[in-house]
């Protein structure tokens, strides 16, 4: 008599979503990406279905207060120009998706103005040809315009919009829902909380299908087993059945580089620049293993690691 | 465990109560709590003895190696998630030195595995193992890298698949005890019969498959060799994943026995070998055995374990005390946070990154963090006002002012009485330390 594996059937399935807009859809995206799908736990495909595999997002920064000094190496000069930036991510490190963080707008730095963030939203979709998210810069009552500027700029596109949080998320979820964009729910590290942040857009009137979340990734180092937790938590949830927390996950895997540890000079812990990149690595790895369904990453090198490391865990070729 | 009821029908059934319970009912009650010993019973049968022992067995056995304080322990885990409780025996990580490149390349890797260890958040992470492979080189290389080695401290795994070689080796090892690696289908009998006659545990591998794994763990057992290791094909990442998952599964929620062993998963230095090590970080190998890695993927690794592997419900700390950041004089600002280990780096990332020199001191609070020790009570007016006194503060900086957390800014009252310092309430979150910190100190 043979062996047989013990294998988990689950009654619930991972929502799925799609990001960005084609031209046939109202958009001018070359493709409409879909996450999320899963019937059980990431990667066991000995006894459950994983239609998308992870997604890779990388993130563009508007202004390089905000970037570490190592950074700046790899990224490059166009780390100073962040449509530049965008072809490059997508035209030679192959990000699946781009990310625009618009930090500039924040009131008590730059406080750059609502239509300059919205001309930059415009030319990076006009230079790129990926499915785009827009973050704001976490001040809420700026968010509140430049979501809505952005959102009537790219009506069609399907962006996904962020950050949505607990005290501050009608302003950009009306921005999300007046043009058929998506919403990214934030939630600190707390399962309840997630859940109660789809709870509330639900409420608002957000579909279902419009909504993705992010738990928060602590870097390695930094309470990477909190969210490790969390995120298997929530995932386990959604496949026992619990449609409230059914939504795709995104972890923003870039906090890896803000890090003490990942950056500090110390040779006996190597060059810091390669540290830094298993650091962020293995930050999105275990991200994915414990179920994210997009990791937002920065490193180019970082992010050709992971891959390479996806495409083991689904089995090679 | 096994239930009441199941080891009531194997007890005597003679309710004589010189278990000092009234009746057998009774004492297979206690036992399944585990308040009491079998041995209280002086009528069990020895076949009801073997029963209960084997069904009171942990799912997974317990194994060590090695001797003395770095001995190693692994196994013996009850959980899939470890937010269900948690994962106990954190993975052995172990370099491998192969005699294929000689005896003084042996030696340089041992000298690797040694050194390889790092203080993180207060406590030691190193690499804990030696393997020592024989593959292409010479025999005599290879026994002699074994006597070096088992004088050491390092626990060590022993590496061929030749009987005889392996018998000669394990001569060398006196009290270190090893690892012996492999038994496989080919040499599965004389290999047994050499762990039987030392005693040192025994790794099965080689296997086309789980099932034929699982036979020749029973067919182990069964010969009386119960200190076993075993290791599944990893030929992918998703056949690892799928092995490491399935053996961890059936030993635990079947009880399926001939699985209820540790897991170990043999590696090179390729980048795909290196992200399946942390593969097997958080999906089930007890050992991994890499060859020697570069530190900047080592180091990583090693924080990962240790942070897969910290009980949820004991969260990291950090020693309360005054700490400086950058080097801080009588004039520098003053903060203070708690000892929750994420917490103490975030603010101190913070404080570093506004490049002004600063103490922060750091209040006990059974590492919880600023909200959670408020809301419990633990962080007090009264237990910061202790720790500036305590830390003799004032001795050190007459600033005479105190930046406390913006979260407890309902403190600042009864703080400035308490201690006579100016209350300066920094921001809700610490990234807003450097903006603040430039604003005070300048």
């Amino acid at each position: 008599m043979g062996f047989d594996i013990p294998k988990e059937r689950f009654p619930g399935r991972i929502k799925e979503v799609s990001i960005g807009a084609t031209k046939e859809q109202g958009g001018t995206r070359r493709a409409s990406l879909a996450v999320g799908g899963s019937n059980g736990l990431q990667f066991h495909k000995f006894e459950s279905e994983s239609p998308h595999g992870p997604l890779i997002v990388m993130d563009v920064l508007d202004t390089v207060r905000v970037v570490p000094e190592q950074l700046m190496h790899s990224i490059g000069p166009v780390v100073k120009e962040p449509v530049e930036w965008a072809k490059k991510i997508e035209r030679e490190w192959g990000a699946d998706i781009c990310v625009l963080k618009l930090q500039s707008a924040n009131p008590e730095e730059e406080n750059r103005s609502v239509a300059e963030c919205e001309a930059l939203v415009k030319e990076v979709l006009k230079s790129t040809t990926i499915p785009l998210m827009v973050y704001g810069c976490g001040f809420e009552e700026k968010d509140a315009k430049v979501m809505e500027a952005v959102s009537n700029a790219a009506r069609g596109e399907r962006l996904f919009l962020g950050l949505a949080e607990e005290k501050a998320y009608k302003s950009i979820a009306a921005a999300t829902m007046a043009n058929g964009h998506g919403i990214v729910a934030f939630s600190n590290l707390d399962i309840n909380l997630a859940k109660q942040m789809n709870i509330l857009l639900l409420d608002f009137g957000v579909k279902p299908e419009n909504i993705i979340m992010d738990p928060l990734m602590a870097a390695l180092g930094m309470g990477l087993e909190y969210s490790y937790s969390v995120l298997e938590r929530l995932r386990l949830g959604a496949l026992l059945g619990d449609p409230v927390l059914q939504m795709p996950i995104v972890c923003d895997c870039s906090c890896a580089w803000a890090a003490p540890e990942a950056l500090e000079d110390n040779p006996q812990r190597g060059s810091v620049e390669l540290r830094g990149i298993y650091w962020e690595t293995m930050t999105a790895y275990a991200a994915v293993i414990a179920g994210a369904d997009l990791v937002i990453m920065r490193h180019p090198q970082a992010v050709v690691k992971l891959k390479a490391a996806l495409a083991d865990l689904k089995g090679g070729a | 465990m096994p239930t009441a009821m199941d080891i009531y029908k194997l007890l005597p059934k003679k309710n004589c109560g010189e278990c000092k319970f009234p009746t057998c009912l009774a004492f297979a009650m206690q036992l399944a709590n585990q308040k009491v010993a079998l041995e209280a019973c002086p009528y069990v049968s020895p076949e009801a003895k073997i029963a209960l022992e084997e069904s009171g067995a942990p799912p997974i056995r317990l194994v060590s190696f090695g001797s003395g304080e770095l001995a190693v322990k692994t196994g013996d885990e009850t959980q899939l998630f470890r937010h269900d409780k948690t994962f106990y025996h954190p993975t052995v990580l172990g370099f491998v030195a192969d005699d294929a490149h000689g005896l003084d390349s042996m030696k340089s890797k041992m000298s690797a595995a040694q050194a390889a260890a790092f203080e993180r958040v207060g406590q030691m992470i190193r690499v804990d193992s030696i393997a020592l492979k024989h593959s292409s080189g010479k025999a005599e290389d290879f026994l002699e890298a074994v006597k070096i080695a088992a004088a050491q401290k390092l626990p060590l795994v022993i590496m061929t698949e030749d009987p005889k070689l392996m018998a000669d080796a394990v001569a060398l090892c006196g009290q270190n005890r090893p690892l012996l690696y492999r038994a496989t289908p080919q040499n599965f009998d004389s290999m047994l019969a050499l762990a039987k006659g030392c005693c040192f545990p025994l790794v099965i591998g080689g296997t086309a498959n789980l099932d034929e794994l699982s036979q020749l763990a029973d067919k182990a057992k069964k010969a009386g060799v119960s200190d076993l290791v075993l290791e599944p094909g990893t030929s992918s990442a998703a056949q690892m994943l799928e092995s490491m998952t399935a053996i961890r599964r059936a030993a635990i929620k079947k009880k399926f026995r001939p699985l209820g062993f540790p897991t170990m998963t043999v590696l090179g230095k390729s980048e795909s070998d290196l992200m399946k090590a942390a593969l097997g970080v958080m999906k089930y190998s007890s050992i991994i055995l890499l060859e020697d890695v570069k530190p900047e993927f080592l180091f990583p690794l090693l924080a990962l374990r240790q942070n897969i592997y910290t009980d949820p419900q004991v969260p990291i700390q950090v020693k309360g005390g005054l700490y400086s950041v950058g080097e801080p004089n009588e004039k520098s600002p003053v903060l203070f946070t708690t000892n929750f280990s994420l917490t103490y780096f975030t603010v101190r990332a913070d404080i570093e990154k506004s490049k002004i020199p600063a103490w922060l001191l750091v209040v006990e609070t059974d590492g919880q963090s600023v909200m959670t020790s408020f809301a419990a009570g633990k962080l007090t007016p009264e237990s910061v006002a202790k720790a500036i006194e305590t830390e003799k503060l004032k001795e050190k900086n007459g600033r005479n002012e105190l930046v406390i957390p913006g979260m407890v800014s309902r403190m600042s009252g009864k703080l400035n009485e308490l201690t006579g310092m100016k209350i300066v309430v920094g921001p809700r979150e610490s990234s807003g330390l450097p903006k603040m910190l430039k604003s005070i100190a300048g």
